[in-house]
Protein backbone atom coordinates (compact mmCIF):
# COMPACT_ATOMS: atom_id res chain seq x y z
CA UNK A 1 0.00 0.00 0.00
CA UNK A 2 1.26 3.53 -0.54
CA UNK A 3 0.71 6.57 1.52
CA UNK A 4 -2.26 7.79 0.15
CA UNK A 5 -3.99 4.53 0.34
CA UNK A 6 -2.73 4.09 4.54
CA UNK A 7 -4.06 7.17 4.42
CA UNK A 8 -8.09 6.14 2.94
CA UNK A 9 -7.24 3.31 5.58
CA UNK A 10 -7.25 4.94 8.45
CA UNK A 11 -10.30 7.65 7.97
CA UNK A 12 -12.62 4.65 7.07
CA UNK A 13 -11.86 1.90 8.86
CA UNK A 14 -9.03 3.57 12.30
CA UNK A 15 -6.32 1.15 10.47
CA UNK A 16 -3.13 1.68 10.35
CA UNK A 17 -2.01 -1.18 8.39
CA UNK A 18 -3.71 -4.89 7.60
CA UNK A 19 -5.74 -5.84 10.02
CA UNK A 20 -5.55 -8.75 12.14
CA UNK A 21 -8.55 -11.46 12.42
CA UNK A 22 -10.57 -11.95 9.37
CA UNK A 23 -10.15 -9.37 7.08
CA UNK A 24 -10.80 -8.11 2.84
CA UNK A 25 -9.36 -5.46 1.47
CA UNK A 26 -9.66 -3.92 -1.89
CA UNK A 27 -7.89 -1.45 -3.68
CA UNK A 28 -8.23 -0.42 -7.18
CA UNK A 29 -11.10 -2.66 -8.25
CA UNK A 30 -9.44 -5.58 -6.82
CA UNK A 31 -9.06 -7.85 -4.04
CA UNK A 32 -6.08 -6.76 -2.27
CA UNK A 33 -5.93 -9.31 0.25
CA UNK A 34 -8.36 -11.30 2.62
CA UNK A 35 -7.56 -13.81 5.32
CA UNK A 36 -10.38 -16.22 7.05
CA UNK A 37 -10.77 -17.08 10.96
CA UNK A 38 -11.54 -20.39 12.10
CA UNK A 39 -15.07 -18.89 12.82
CA UNK A 40 -15.05 -16.20 9.84
CA UNK A 41 -14.84 -17.83 6.00
CA UNK A 42 -14.14 -15.39 3.56
CA UNK A 43 -14.94 -16.69 0.33
CA UNK A 44 -14.15 -14.73 -2.81
CA UNK A 45 -17.11 -14.66 -5.57
CA UNK A 46 -16.36 -16.32 -8.72
CA UNK A 47 -19.75 -15.20 -10.60
CA UNK A 48 -19.24 -11.56 -9.24
CA UNK A 49 -17.28 -9.02 -7.89
CA UNK A 50 -17.29 -9.48 -3.86
CA UNK A 51 -17.20 -12.06 -1.34
CA UNK A 52 -19.24 -14.09 0.91
CA UNK A 53 -19.00 -13.76 4.55
CA UNK A 54 -19.91 -17.00 6.21
CA UNK A 55 -19.49 -16.37 10.07
CA UNK A 56 -20.81 -19.76 12.17
CA UNK A 57 -23.09 -20.03 13.84
CA UNK A 58 -22.33 -19.21 18.32
CA UNK A 59 -19.50 -17.29 17.04
CA UNK A 60 -19.12 -14.42 19.83
CA UNK A 61 -17.00 -11.59 20.08
CA UNK A 62 -15.42 -11.38 16.93
CA UNK A 63 -15.07 -8.91 13.82
CA UNK A 64 -14.24 -8.71 10.57
CA UNK A 65 -12.75 -5.59 8.77
CA UNK A 66 -13.73 -5.12 4.64
CA UNK A 67 -12.24 -2.04 3.69
CA UNK A 68 -12.55 -0.43 0.12
CA UNK A 69 -9.98 2.30 -1.15
CA UNK A 70 -10.14 3.76 -4.58
CA UNK A 71 -7.08 5.94 -5.31
CA UNK A 72 -7.24 5.94 -9.33
CA UNK A 73 -9.12 8.23 -11.44
CA UNK A 74 -11.70 7.53 -13.68
CA UNK A 75 -12.43 3.80 -12.08
CA UNK A 76 -15.89 2.30 -11.51
CA UNK A 77 -16.88 -0.70 -9.54
CA UNK A 78 -20.23 -2.66 -8.31
CA UNK A 79 -19.10 -5.10 -5.88
CA UNK A 80 -21.37 -7.75 -4.22
CA UNK A 81 -21.09 -8.51 -0.51
CA UNK A 82 -23.13 -11.06 1.36
CA UNK A 83 -22.88 -11.51 5.13
CA UNK A 84 -23.91 -14.83 6.55
CA UNK A 85 -24.25 -14.54 10.47
CA UNK A 86 -24.88 -17.95 11.50
CA UNK A 87 -27.51 -18.54 14.88
CA UNK A 88 -26.53 -17.09 18.14
CA UNK A 89 -23.42 -15.62 16.78
CA UNK A 90 -21.94 -12.09 18.15
CA UNK A 91 -19.68 -10.27 15.72
CA UNK A 92 -18.77 -7.01 14.63
CA UNK A 93 -18.48 -6.01 10.71
CA UNK A 94 -16.17 -3.25 10.15
CA UNK A 95 -17.13 -1.61 5.95
CA UNK A 96 -15.68 1.45 4.60
CA UNK A 97 -14.94 3.14 1.72
CA UNK A 98 -12.41 5.73 1.00
CA UNK A 99 -11.64 7.31 -2.47
CA UNK A 100 -8.84 9.97 -3.48
CA UNK A 101 -9.62 11.44 -6.80
CA UNK A 102 -6.70 13.07 -8.01
CA UNK A 103 -7.92 12.97 -11.76
CA UNK A 104 -10.40 14.51 -14.03
CA UNK A 105 -12.42 11.26 -14.12
CA UNK A 106 -14.92 10.30 -11.45
CA UNK A 107 -14.05 7.44 -9.08
CA UNK A 108 -16.99 5.30 -8.69
CA UNK A 109 -17.87 2.66 -5.80
CA UNK A 110 -21.59 1.08 -5.85
CA UNK A 111 -21.69 -2.13 -3.28
CA UNK A 112 -24.56 -3.76 -2.20
CA UNK A 113 -23.99 -5.68 1.09
CA UNK A 114 -26.78 -8.09 2.28
CA UNK A 115 -26.82 -9.42 5.47
CA UNK A 116 -28.86 -12.54 6.36
CA UNK A 117 -28.88 -12.33 10.26
CA UNK A 118 -29.91 -15.83 11.79
CA UNK A 119 -31.85 -16.39 14.75
CA UNK A 120 -31.06 -14.94 17.82
CA UNK A 121 -27.36 -13.62 16.12
CA UNK A 122 -25.94 -10.06 17.41
CA UNK A 123 -24.41 -7.79 14.60
CA UNK A 124 -22.61 -4.38 14.68
CA UNK A 125 -22.02 -3.22 11.16
CA UNK A 126 -19.83 -0.26 11.41
CA UNK A 127 -19.49 1.88 7.61
CA UNK A 128 -17.80 4.77 7.01
CA UNK A 129 -17.06 6.52 3.92
CA UNK A 130 -15.42 9.56 3.00
CA UNK A 131 -13.70 10.73 -0.40
CA UNK A 132 -10.65 13.36 -0.85
CA UNK A 133 -8.52 14.59 -3.80
CA UNK A 134 -8.29 17.71 -5.60
CA UNK A 135 -8.57 16.41 -9.23
CA UNK A 136 -11.87 17.67 -10.97
CA UNK A 137 -13.49 14.33 -11.15
CA UNK A 138 -16.12 13.39 -9.08
CA UNK A 139 -16.28 10.89 -6.03
CA UNK A 140 -18.74 8.62 -5.80
CA UNK A 141 -20.49 6.08 -3.51
CA UNK A 142 -23.96 4.40 -3.82
CA UNK A 143 -24.24 1.96 -1.14
CA UNK A 144 -27.00 -0.39 -0.65
CA UNK A 145 -27.43 -2.08 2.08
CA UNK A 146 -30.09 -5.48 2.20
CA UNK A 147 -31.08 -6.87 5.57
CA UNK A 148 -33.30 -9.92 6.22
CA UNK A 149 -33.17 -10.45 10.53
CA UNK A 150 -34.23 -13.96 11.31
CA UNK A 151 -36.24 -14.51 14.57
CA UNK A 152 -34.56 -12.55 17.93
CA UNK A 153 -32.16 -11.50 15.91
CA UNK A 154 -30.41 -8.11 16.48
CA UNK A 155 -28.48 -5.41 14.15
CA UNK A 156 -26.74 -2.36 14.79
CA UNK A 157 -25.40 -0.35 12.02
CA UNK A 158 -23.54 3.02 12.42
CA UNK A 159 -22.78 4.80 8.90
CA UNK A 160 -21.00 7.51 8.65
CA UNK A 161 -20.43 9.58 5.73
CA UNK A 162 -18.27 13.17 7.16
CA UNK A 163 -16.40 13.93 4.32
CA UNK A 164 -15.85 14.69 0.46
CA UNK A 165 -18.27 12.11 -0.99
CA UNK A 166 -19.26 14.53 -4.07
CA UNK A 167 -22.85 12.04 -4.80
CA UNK A 168 -24.26 9.34 -3.01
CA UNK A 169 -27.25 7.45 -3.04
CA UNK A 170 -27.88 5.36 0.37
CA UNK A 171 -30.31 2.69 0.27
CA UNK A 172 -31.20 0.30 2.93
CA UNK A 173 -33.91 -2.15 3.10
CA UNK A 174 -35.41 -4.48 5.94
CA UNK A 175 -37.22 -7.35 6.50
CA UNK A 176 -37.68 -8.43 10.47
CA UNK A 177 -39.04 -11.70 11.82
CA UNK A 178 -40.35 -12.54 15.03
CA UNK A 179 -39.07 -10.09 17.86
CA UNK A 180 -35.95 -9.06 15.16
CA UNK A 181 -34.79 -5.40 16.07
CA UNK A 182 -32.89 -2.93 13.72
CA UNK A 183 -31.21 0.04 15.00
CA UNK A 184 -29.91 2.64 12.81
CA UNK A 185 -27.90 5.28 13.47
CA UNK A 186 -26.96 7.55 10.37
CA UNK A 187 -24.44 10.70 10.35
CA UNK A 188 -23.92 12.63 7.13
CA UNK A 189 -22.56 16.00 6.31
CA UNK A 190 -22.47 17.47 3.05
CA UNK A 191 -20.34 20.51 1.88
CA UNK A 192 -19.63 21.95 -1.69
CA UNK A 193 -21.76 21.54 -4.23
CA UNK A 194 -21.95 17.59 -2.79
CA UNK A 195 -25.60 15.61 -2.45
CA UNK A 196 -26.61 12.99 -0.64
CA UNK A 197 -30.14 11.04 -1.02
CA UNK A 198 -30.41 7.78 1.63
CA UNK A 199 -33.56 5.97 1.95
CA UNK A 200 -34.81 3.12 4.58
CA UNK A 201 -37.48 1.02 3.52
CA UNK A 202 -38.16 -1.31 6.54
CA UNK A 203 -40.66 -4.03 6.99
CA UNK A 204 -41.96 -5.19 10.44
CA UNK A 205 -43.24 -8.67 9.53
CA UNK A 206 -42.74 -10.31 12.82
CA UNK A 207 -44.30 -10.30 16.03
CA UNK A 208 -42.61 -7.70 18.32
CA UNK A 209 -40.20 -6.99 16.00
CA UNK A 210 -38.51 -2.97 16.09
CA UNK A 211 -36.83 -0.57 14.59
CA UNK A 212 -35.14 2.59 15.17
CA UNK A 213 -33.92 4.92 12.76
CA UNK A 214 -32.21 7.89 13.29
CA UNK A 215 -30.54 10.76 10.68
CA UNK A 216 -28.37 13.17 12.20
CA UNK A 217 -26.91 15.69 8.95
CA UNK A 218 -25.77 18.70 8.54
CA UNK A 219 -25.84 20.19 5.05
CA UNK A 220 -23.51 23.49 4.49
CA UNK A 221 -22.03 25.22 1.51
CA UNK A 222 -24.52 24.68 -1.90
CA UNK A 223 -25.24 20.98 -0.90
CA UNK A 224 -28.40 19.04 -1.08
CA UNK A 225 -30.13 16.25 1.27
CA UNK A 226 -32.93 13.86 0.65
CA UNK A 227 -34.17 11.77 3.25
CA UNK A 228 -35.95 9.42 2.73
CA UNK A 229 -37.55 6.31 5.30
CA UNK A 230 -40.65 4.26 5.04
CA UNK A 231 -41.43 1.81 8.12
CA UNK A 232 -44.49 -0.86 7.31
CA UNK A 233 -45.42 -2.38 10.53
CA UNK A 234 -47.48 -5.56 9.02
CA UNK A 235 -47.79 -6.83 12.77
CA UNK A 236 -47.44 -6.43 16.61
CA UNK A 237 -44.21 -4.12 16.45
CA UNK A 238 -42.59 -0.73 16.94
CA UNK A 239 -41.38 1.58 14.66
CA UNK A 240 -39.78 4.73 15.13
CA UNK A 241 -38.00 6.93 12.33
CA UNK A 242 -36.10 9.67 13.17
CA UNK A 243 -34.80 12.90 11.28
CA UNK A 244 -32.59 15.68 12.55
CA UNK A 245 -30.69 17.96 10.58
CA UNK A 246 -29.00 21.10 10.51
CA UNK A 247 -28.98 23.61 7.21
CA UNK A 248 -26.48 26.26 7.02
CA UNK A 249 -25.47 28.80 4.26
CA UNK A 250 -27.24 27.96 1.16
CA UNK A 251 -28.06 24.34 1.29
CA UNK A 252 -31.25 22.18 0.72
CA UNK A 253 -32.71 19.31 2.85
CA UNK A 254 -35.67 17.69 2.18
CA UNK A 255 -37.18 15.07 4.77
CA UNK A 256 -39.60 12.70 3.90
CA UNK A 257 -40.48 10.18 6.40
CA UNK A 258 -43.34 7.70 6.01
CA UNK A 259 -44.94 5.37 8.28
CA UNK A 260 -47.66 2.48 7.45
CA UNK A 261 -49.73 0.65 9.92
CA UNK A 262 -51.15 -2.84 8.63
CA UNK A 263 -51.93 -4.17 11.56
CA UNK A 264 -53.90 -2.61 14.61
CA UNK A 265 -50.86 -3.00 16.94
CA UNK A 266 -48.33 -1.81 15.18
CA UNK A 267 -46.92 1.49 16.67
CA UNK A 268 -45.63 3.45 14.78
CA UNK A 269 -43.39 7.43 14.86
CA UNK A 270 -41.77 9.65 12.95
CA UNK A 271 -40.00 13.06 13.37
CA UNK A 272 -38.46 14.83 11.19
CA UNK A 273 -36.68 18.55 11.85
CA UNK A 274 -34.73 21.06 10.05
CA UNK A 275 -33.42 24.14 10.92
CA UNK A 276 -29.80 26.38 11.34
CA UNK A 277 -27.82 26.37 14.36
CA UNK A 278 -29.99 27.87 16.61
CA UNK A 279 -29.04 31.71 17.95
CA UNK A 280 -28.44 30.79 21.65
CA UNK A 281 -26.27 28.09 21.01
CA UNK A 282 -24.06 30.03 19.40
CA UNK A 283 -23.89 32.86 21.95
CA UNK A 284 -23.73 30.37 25.11
CA UNK A 285 -20.41 28.90 23.41
CA UNK A 286 -18.98 32.63 22.43
CA UNK A 287 -19.65 33.51 26.56
CA UNK A 288 -17.46 30.05 26.91
CA UNK A 289 -14.42 32.64 24.74
CA UNK A 290 -15.24 30.79 21.64
CA UNK A 291 -15.46 33.14 18.55
CA UNK A 292 -18.75 32.02 16.37
CA UNK A 293 -16.49 30.13 14.08
CA UNK A 294 -15.50 27.84 16.78
CA UNK A 295 -18.72 27.83 18.45
CA UNK A 296 -20.54 26.72 14.76
CA UNK A 297 -17.96 24.00 14.69
CA UNK A 298 -18.29 22.67 17.97
CA UNK A 299 -22.06 22.30 17.58
CA UNK A 300 -21.91 20.73 14.26
CA UNK A 301 -18.85 18.17 15.67
CA UNK A 302 -20.99 17.86 18.84
CA UNK A 303 -24.32 16.93 16.64
CA UNK A 304 -22.78 14.35 14.46
CA UNK A 305 -20.46 13.00 17.17
CA UNK B 1 -13.93 46.91 37.99
CA UNK B 2 -16.59 46.88 36.10
CA UNK B 3 -18.21 50.77 35.22
CA UNK B 4 -21.09 51.35 33.61
CA UNK B 5 -21.26 54.77 32.34
CA UNK B 6 -24.56 56.25 31.03
CA UNK B 7 -25.63 53.09 29.62
CA UNK B 8 -29.21 52.94 27.93
CA UNK B 9 -30.51 50.04 25.68
CA UNK B 10 -33.67 50.88 23.38
CA UNK B 11 -35.66 48.44 21.45
CA UNK B 12 -37.16 50.36 18.64
CA UNK B 13 -39.26 52.40 20.71
CA UNK B 14 -39.06 51.30 24.07
CA UNK B 15 -36.24 52.30 26.37
CA UNK B 16 -35.22 49.07 28.24
CA UNK B 17 -32.38 50.07 30.25
CA UNK B 18 -31.93 54.11 31.41
CA UNK B 19 -28.99 56.15 32.02
CA UNK B 20 -27.59 53.64 33.86
CA UNK B 21 -24.17 54.26 35.91
CA UNK B 22 -22.33 52.22 38.14
CA UNK B 23 -19.51 51.08 39.67
CA UNK B 24 -18.79 47.07 41.03
CA UNK B 25 -16.11 45.89 42.79
CA UNK B 26 -17.17 44.24 45.69
CA UNK B 27 -17.48 40.51 46.40
CA UNK B 28 -21.10 39.82 45.81
CA UNK B 29 -23.05 41.83 44.41
CA UNK B 30 -26.64 41.19 43.47
CA UNK B 31 -29.09 42.81 41.05
CA UNK B 32 -33.22 42.69 42.28
CA UNK B 33 -36.08 44.76 41.12
CA UNK B 34 -39.86 43.42 39.79
CA UNK B 35 -40.19 41.97 36.68
CA UNK B 36 -39.56 43.73 33.31
CA UNK B 37 -37.25 46.42 35.29
CA UNK B 38 -34.23 45.40 32.79
CA UNK B 39 -32.21 43.16 35.18
CA UNK B 40 -31.66 40.36 32.20
CA UNK B 41 -31.41 43.08 30.01
CA UNK B 42 -28.28 44.77 32.41
CA UNK B 43 -26.66 41.31 32.60
CA UNK B 44 -26.89 41.03 28.82
CA UNK B 45 -25.44 43.98 27.89
CA UNK B 46 -22.57 43.49 30.31
CA UNK B 47 -21.77 39.95 28.88
CA UNK B 48 -21.60 41.65 25.01
CA UNK B 49 -24.74 40.03 24.12
CA UNK B 50 -26.39 43.30 23.73
CA UNK B 51 -24.86 46.26 22.39
CA UNK B 52 -25.73 49.42 24.54
CA UNK B 53 -27.31 52.23 22.11
CA UNK B 54 -25.65 54.93 24.16
CA UNK B 55 -23.02 54.96 26.98
CA UNK B 56 -19.92 53.54 27.72
CA UNK B 57 -18.76 49.85 29.97
CA UNK B 58 -15.11 49.61 31.34
CA UNK B 59 -14.08 46.50 32.73
CA UNK B 60 -10.67 47.32 34.72
CA UNK B 61 -10.76 50.68 32.85
CA UNK B 62 -10.29 49.40 29.61
CA UNK B 63 -13.00 50.31 27.06
CA UNK B 64 -15.77 47.02 26.57
CA UNK B 65 -18.16 48.75 25.05
CA UNK B 66 -17.49 48.20 21.81
CA UNK B 67 -15.86 44.25 21.99
CA UNK B 68 -17.90 41.28 21.20
CA UNK B 69 -18.85 38.28 23.18
CA UNK B 70 -15.87 36.06 23.08
CA UNK B 71 -13.41 39.07 23.66
CA UNK B 72 -15.08 39.75 26.92
CA UNK B 73 -15.32 36.22 27.41
CA UNK B 74 -11.48 36.31 27.13
CA UNK B 75 -11.25 38.97 29.44
CA UNK B 76 -13.09 37.72 32.30
CA UNK B 77 -16.36 37.95 31.87
CA UNK B 78 -19.04 34.61 32.39
CA UNK B 79 -22.41 34.83 32.14
CA UNK B 80 -24.86 31.96 33.45
CA UNK B 81 -28.15 31.86 31.78
CA UNK B 82 -31.55 32.04 33.39
CA UNK B 83 -32.69 29.53 31.17
CA UNK B 84 -29.76 27.28 29.71
CA UNK B 85 -29.42 26.17 26.28
CA UNK B 86 -29.84 22.68 25.31
CA UNK B 87 -27.75 20.97 22.82
CA UNK B 88 -27.74 17.75 20.87
CA UNK B 89 -24.77 15.32 21.20
CA UNK B 90 -22.33 17.95 23.50
CA UNK B 91 -22.19 16.22 26.55
CA UNK B 92 -21.65 17.66 30.21
CA UNK B 93 -17.70 16.78 30.07
CA UNK B 94 -17.69 18.88 26.81
CA UNK B 95 -19.25 21.75 28.53
CA UNK B 96 -17.31 22.16 31.15
CA UNK B 97 -13.84 21.03 28.82
CA UNK B 98 -14.78 24.37 26.85
CA UNK B 99 -15.41 26.13 30.04
CA UNK B 100 -12.33 25.42 31.58
CA UNK B 101 -10.62 26.38 28.20
CA UNK B 102 -8.41 23.37 27.98
CA UNK B 103 -9.73 19.16 27.96
CA UNK B 104 -10.39 17.88 31.41
CA UNK B 105 -9.74 14.88 33.42
CA UNK B 106 -12.89 13.23 33.95
CA UNK B 107 -11.74 13.79 38.05
CA UNK B 108 -11.24 17.72 37.39
CA UNK B 109 -14.73 17.69 35.34
CA UNK B 110 -16.08 15.55 38.62
CA UNK B 111 -15.20 18.15 41.21
CA UNK B 112 -17.19 20.59 39.68
CA UNK B 113 -19.93 18.68 39.17
CA UNK B 114 -20.10 17.27 43.05
CA UNK B 115 -19.57 21.29 43.61
CA UNK B 116 -23.50 21.82 42.31
CA UNK B 117 -24.71 18.62 43.82
CA UNK B 118 -24.59 16.48 40.83
CA UNK B 119 -23.55 12.79 40.86
CA UNK B 120 -20.70 13.22 38.28
CA UNK B 121 -20.71 9.13 37.14
CA UNK B 122 -24.27 9.98 36.33
CA UNK B 123 -23.84 13.06 34.11
CA UNK B 124 -20.52 13.34 32.88
CA UNK B 125 -21.10 11.70 29.92
CA UNK B 126 -24.88 12.74 29.32
CA UNK B 127 -26.16 15.41 26.14
CA UNK B 128 -27.30 18.32 27.16
CA UNK B 129 -30.51 17.75 25.72
CA UNK B 130 -33.93 17.44 26.50
CA UNK B 131 -33.81 14.42 28.44
CA UNK B 132 -31.66 16.72 31.54
CA UNK B 133 -34.42 18.95 33.67
CA UNK B 134 -34.70 22.40 33.95
CA UNK B 135 -32.86 21.68 37.23
CA UNK B 136 -30.29 19.42 36.22
CA UNK B 137 -29.14 21.93 33.71
CA UNK B 138 -29.10 25.07 36.30
CA UNK B 139 -26.73 23.17 38.08
CA UNK B 140 -24.44 22.20 34.91
CA UNK B 141 -24.77 25.81 33.77
CA UNK B 142 -23.11 27.09 37.09
CA UNK B 143 -20.39 24.08 36.72
CA UNK B 144 -19.67 25.40 33.96
CA UNK B 145 -19.03 29.67 35.36
CA UNK B 146 -16.99 27.59 38.18
CA UNK B 147 -14.89 25.83 35.61
CA UNK B 148 -14.03 29.30 33.82
CA UNK B 149 -13.30 30.73 37.16
CA UNK B 150 -13.08 33.95 35.68
CA UNK B 151 -12.87 37.69 37.27
CA UNK B 152 -16.21 38.96 36.99
CA UNK B 153 -19.12 36.05 36.70
CA UNK B 154 -22.80 37.26 35.96
CA UNK B 155 -25.64 34.91 36.95
CA UNK B 156 -29.42 35.23 35.95
CA UNK B 157 -31.35 33.92 38.73
CA UNK B 158 -29.40 30.91 39.62
CA UNK B 159 -31.56 29.71 42.02
CA UNK B 160 -34.37 29.34 39.91
CA UNK B 161 -35.68 25.53 39.22
CA UNK B 162 -33.01 24.17 42.31
CA UNK B 163 -35.35 23.50 44.70
CA UNK B 164 -34.56 20.41 45.75
CA UNK B 165 -30.98 21.86 46.16
CA UNK B 166 -30.70 23.49 49.14
CA UNK B 167 -29.88 27.62 48.85
CA UNK B 168 -26.69 26.96 51.46
CA UNK B 169 -25.07 24.77 48.80
CA UNK B 170 -25.28 27.07 46.08
CA UNK B 171 -23.89 29.88 48.70
CA UNK B 172 -21.08 28.02 49.16
CA UNK B 173 -20.82 27.46 45.38
CA UNK B 174 -20.63 31.28 45.16
CA UNK B 175 -18.10 31.57 48.60
CA UNK B 176 -15.77 29.00 46.89
CA UNK B 177 -15.76 30.59 43.98
CA UNK B 178 -14.78 33.61 45.18
CA UNK B 179 -12.21 32.27 47.05
CA UNK B 180 -10.60 31.22 43.90
CA UNK B 181 -11.13 34.11 41.71
CA UNK B 182 -11.26 36.89 43.94
CA UNK B 183 -13.00 38.30 41.54
CA UNK B 184 -16.48 40.16 41.61
CA UNK B 185 -19.97 37.55 41.27
CA UNK B 186 -22.77 39.90 40.18
CA UNK B 187 -26.19 37.80 41.04
CA UNK B 188 -29.72 38.65 39.40
CA UNK B 189 -32.41 37.57 42.43
CA UNK B 190 -35.08 38.00 44.29
CA UNK B 191 -34.59 35.01 46.92
CA UNK B 192 -34.22 37.07 50.02
CA UNK B 193 -31.48 34.66 50.77
CA UNK B 194 -29.39 34.98 48.25
CA UNK B 195 -29.49 39.48 48.61
CA UNK B 196 -28.59 38.48 52.10
CA UNK B 197 -25.25 37.35 50.86
CA UNK B 198 -24.78 40.33 48.82
CA UNK B 199 -22.21 42.94 49.75
CA UNK B 200 -24.29 45.39 47.68
CA UNK B 201 -27.75 45.22 46.29
CA UNK B 202 -28.65 47.27 43.16
CA UNK B 203 -32.67 47.73 42.59
CA UNK B 204 -33.82 48.27 39.30
CA UNK B 205 -36.98 49.68 38.57
CA UNK B 206 -38.59 50.53 35.30
CA UNK B 207 -35.00 50.22 33.69
CA UNK B 208 -33.53 52.75 35.76
CA UNK B 209 -31.01 52.00 38.69
CA UNK B 210 -33.30 53.02 42.09
CA UNK B 211 -31.01 52.15 44.58
CA UNK B 212 -27.47 50.89 44.83
CA UNK B 213 -25.97 50.30 47.72
CA UNK B 214 -24.73 48.45 51.03
CA UNK B 215 -27.20 45.80 51.77
CA UNK B 216 -27.66 46.24 55.07
CA UNK B 217 -28.67 49.94 53.83
CA UNK B 218 -30.96 48.56 50.71
CA UNK B 219 -32.38 45.08 52.08
CA UNK B 220 -34.75 46.85 54.60
CA UNK B 221 -36.47 49.57 52.34
CA UNK B 222 -36.98 46.45 49.77
CA UNK B 223 -38.82 44.38 52.48
CA UNK B 224 -40.82 46.76 53.90
CA UNK B 225 -42.54 47.97 50.43
CA UNK B 226 -46.01 47.39 50.64
CA UNK B 227 -46.67 45.33 47.93
CA UNK B 228 -49.43 46.30 44.98
CA UNK B 229 -49.30 48.49 42.43
CA UNK B 230 -50.61 51.68 41.55
CA UNK B 231 -53.83 49.80 40.21
CA UNK B 232 -54.68 47.39 43.46
CA UNK B 233 -53.87 50.62 45.69
CA UNK B 234 -56.75 52.34 43.69
CA UNK B 235 -54.24 55.25 42.32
Amino acid sequence: MDKIQLSLLEQVADLHEVPEGAYSLRIDGVLYGKRSSENIEIVKKEDKPGIDIIIKPGTKNESVHIPVLLSQTGLKELVYNDFHIGEGADVTIVAGCGIHNGGDGDAEHSGIHSFFVGKNARVKYIEKHYGEGDGNGKNIMNPETVVEIDEGGYMEMQTAQIKGVDSTCRKTTARLKKDATLIVHEKLMTHGEQFAETEFEIDLDGENSGTHVVSRSVARDHSRQKFLSNIRGNNRCSGHTECDAIIMDNASVIAIPEILANHVDASLIHEAAIGKIAGEQLIKLMTLGLTEKEAEEAIVNGFLK
Amino acid sequence: MLELRNVSYRVENTEILKDINLKIDDRFVAITGPNGSGKSTLAKVIAGIFVPTSGQILLDGEDITNLSITERANMGVSFAFQQPVRFKGLTVKDMISMAAGEKLSISTACTYLSEVGLCAKDYINREINASLSGGELKRIEIAMINARGTKLSIFDEPEAGIDLWSFNNLIRVFEKMHERTHGTILIISHQERILDIADKVIVLVDGRVDTYGAKEKVLPGLLNVNAGCRFTKGE
